[in-house]
């Protein structure tokens, strides 16, 4: 792992690959164009995105009691409900609901909680055996790899280095690069997965509280062949995933997949509510920071999350940098917001790997308020004394400097006379500005200057 | 109506031409404009890096510059929404709270508060309008591609009214030219990488002149150009607007 290198550093070194960059900046804004083709064929598209956020907003405000309502109909129809303050907790609710059933294999479909939690380290420990059934997530698994965004865990990879991993765990040809062929060979070998596997664990997209329902979206279908077949069915889902009524799911499944990929919904929206007969369900509500999210006012709104992706597809230093180098489950502008509240001083450089540009608060379905979050991040990164000492000295004498204007004069004056007469103490490989780009001219005299001697002529 | 020009620290050292460019031009069409000669900086580069709370004696002194007048213009987006997001006193807010409100970019100046329906000016070449962030999705001086929405652009409603220009065309409209402050220097890498990307995209449609309301986009993407000796150039669109011949 590259666990101690931080973003820019790992974008450094992504970025050594230009035509890989190319590559990966040219696949995910072809997404962001299918994903605005899309919303501009949907009716009120901005209206959607309003009230979704206002009802994510009334959520966040009543979660304590919609969670209550939610446990209380899952009950009802007969799950099984468990509450999770961190991942050590949900990882030992997990094992024990399996161990208890003698079970030693899994089968788990598209679930970031459970990456997040690192579930499956944990009952590999343990000696039970998991495998992704999403494809993306189980490429991303046979190569010992977390996933590198949120809904296409493989994106950073090319077909040929899928076809050699194949090449690798599953026998196939070497050389054999074909998606489809490639696909077929993953789909037989899953088939199998889900035939001998007693118990299946999915995510949860969205939970009804009203009802005790909730809503799995797919387009392999993964999620469902594996909740059908098993005798023991799990969901994990954060405290987050509440919606309060059914009818909601008509403003939030218009928006997800059109969202994430630009497809008007995805090919499977599955509704789990009640064990069939002989089958057992179990849903862990887990809390691992949503609750001190919430407890964070300027933050709270990223709980509105429903984990689309669009923030990634449109970032464009998320392109350019591959959802690797954030080196957190959820990347992209997302993960730079949540991140924060789990560890600060492990993601302290996130806030930072950004523009601060603005379009991903534009895409995001619940109108989260991404880039403004990512500027708040900085302050409560920087007051917690979590930037490095030699940064706050020069911000320190910035501040000085400009909050003075004879020393600001002398100090512009100063640089203009270096880069007009010792550019070789700025044009140094000491200067990153100058790495891969000139610095700027320098004028005789500033515009006050100028302004001085000819102000009151013009 | 008594205006006062805010010119950014980096454009009085570094692009006094195009600080000189937007004086005359808001004298060209009437303005009363003047310049507090002890003006600095709005205070952006600390507070972006995570320092806001660095930034009180910035914003006091930007308060007293700027408080005797009845707008405060600045050919710069991304200083000017800085301002509008961020300018706070301890000592008096309600003097913050309305330079807040009277503070315009210049593009919006022109067409929003002069309403200027034609323009001296002439121009001709192919140009290329940066779209900069803080001026598209901060000031909204364009719709954003993001949203549905019905277009606009004002930055483009005045290179219009230009004499022998003609706006180029772009395969992504409105992204970002990895500037970003700091960033250009914290993450070099990505950050030159989305320059040169920029870059691309206006150089294959066939621009001469790289434009925005923001030199800042403009500086960094300049840095770009020189080292691959490019023959692009980067213009402030207050030079443009300010082009009565063809001296460019």
């Amino acid at each position: 792992m590259k666990g101690t290198q931080d973003h820019a550093a790992l974008a450094e070194a992504f970025n050594k690959d230009e035509d890989r960059v190319d590559w990966h900046d040219g696949a995910l804004w072809w997404i962001r164009q299918k994903r605005d083709r899309s919303a501009n064929q949907t009716p009120q598209w901005e209206e959607l995105r309003e009230a979704a956020s206002a009802i994510k907003s009334n959520v966040i405000s009543n979660l304590h009691d919609y969670l209550l309502q939610f446990e209380a109909n899952l009950k009802r129809n007969g799950v099984k409900v468990y509450w999770a303050a961190d991942a050590e907790e949900h990882n030992q609710i997990i094992h024990k609901i399996l161990s208890e059933k003698n079970i030693n294999q899994m089968v788990k479909s598209k679930s970031m909680l459970t990456e997040e939690c690192h579930l499956n380290e944990y009952l590999a420990e343990r000696g039970i055996d998991v495998i992704n059934s999403d494809l993306g997530e189980y490429i991303q698994q046979i190569d010992n790899e977390p996933p590198s965004h949120i809904v296409l865990p493989c994106i950073h990879k090319k077909k040929e280095e899928i076809g050699e991993l194949f090449h690798e765990h599953l026998g196939t040809e070497k050389g054999l690069s074909d998606p489809t062929l490639l696909t077929r060979v993953a789909r037989k070998h899953l088939r199998n997965v889900f035939m001998t596997r007693r118990a299946a664990l999915t995510g949860v997209n969205f939970a009804v509280a009203e009802t005790g329902e909730y809503v799995v979206c797919t387009n392999e279908g993964n999620a469902d062949m594996g909740a059908h077949l098993c005798e023991v069915q799990i969901a994990s889902m954060g405290l987050e995933k509440i919606i309060p009524e059914r009818k909601h799911l008509g403003v939030f499944l218009r928006l997800l997949a059109r969202s994430a990929i630009g497809q008007p919904i995805t090919i499977y929206s599955s509704h789990f509510r009640k064990p069939r007969p002989g089958q057992e369900m179990h849903l862990v509500l887990v809390d691992k920071g949503r609750s001190a999210l919430l407890a964070r006012p300027d933050f709270r709104d990223s709980l509105k999350c429903i984990k689309c992706g669009g923030c990634m597809n449109t970032c464009p230093v998320y392109r350019k940098s591959g959802g690797l180098s954030y080196h957190n489950t959820i990347s992209g502008p997302i993960g730079a917001i949540l991140a924060p509240n789990l560890d600060m001083k492990k993601h302290a450089d996130l806030p930072f790997a950004s523009t601060l540009c603005g379009s991903c608060s534009n895409v995001c379905p619940v109108k989260i308020p991404i880039h403004d979050q990512l500027y708040k991040w900085r302050q409560v990164i920087v007051k917690e004394g979590y930037s490095a000492s030699r940064k706050t000295f020069s911000m320190k004498a910035m501040a000085l400097t400009l909050s003075s204007p004879e020393i600001y004069k002398t100090a512009g004056k100063t640089g203009r006379w270096i880069l007009n007469h010792a550019p070789f103490a700025i044009n140094n490989k000491f200067n990153p500005w100058y790495k891969q780009r000139e610095m700027p001219d320098s004028p005789k005299q500033s515009f006050g200057e100028w302004y001085a001697k000819n102000g009151s002529k013009s | 109506m008594k205006i006062g020009l805010f010119i950014p620290c980096y454009v009085n050292q570094l692009y006094p031409n195009a600080a000189i460019a937007t004086l005359e031009l808001l004298q060209k069409l009437g303005a009363d404009v003047s310049y507090p000669s002890k003006q600095t900086c709005c205070g952006q580069p600390m507070a972006n890096s995570g320092y806001e709370h660095l930034t009180q004696s910035c914003n006091d002194l930007f308060i007293e510059n700027f408080s005797g007048f009845d707008y405060v213009v600045a050919p710069s987006a991304s200083c000017v929404l800085h301002i509008k997001d961020h300018l706070h006193s301890h000592a008096d807010e309600k003097a913050a709270a309305a330079i807040r409100g009277k503070i315009y970019e210049l593009v919006e100046f022109l067409t929003d508060v002069l309403k200027i329906e034609k323009l001296d000016a002439c121009f001709p070449h192919k140009v290329g309008l940066h779209q900069s962030c803080h001026g598209l999705r901060g000031l909204h001086l364009a719709q954003m591609s993001e949203l549905v929405a019905p277009d606009f652009s004002k930055p483009k409603q005045l290179l219009n009214m230009v004499k022998g220009l003609e706006i180029t065309e772009l395969d992504r409209v409105d992204e970002c030219c990895g500037f970003g402050g700091l960033f250009c220097i914290a993450e070099e890498a990505v950050s030159v990488k989305m320059g040169k990307d920029r870059i691309t995209d206006h150089t294959k449609h066939g621009a001469e002149y790289i434009t925005s309301p923001d030199l800042s986009c403009l500086m960094h993407m300049e840095g770009i150009l020189q080292r691959n000796n490019s023959k692009v150039k980067i213009i402030h669109i207050a030079e443009i607007l300010n082009c009565s011949s063809i001296k460019a």
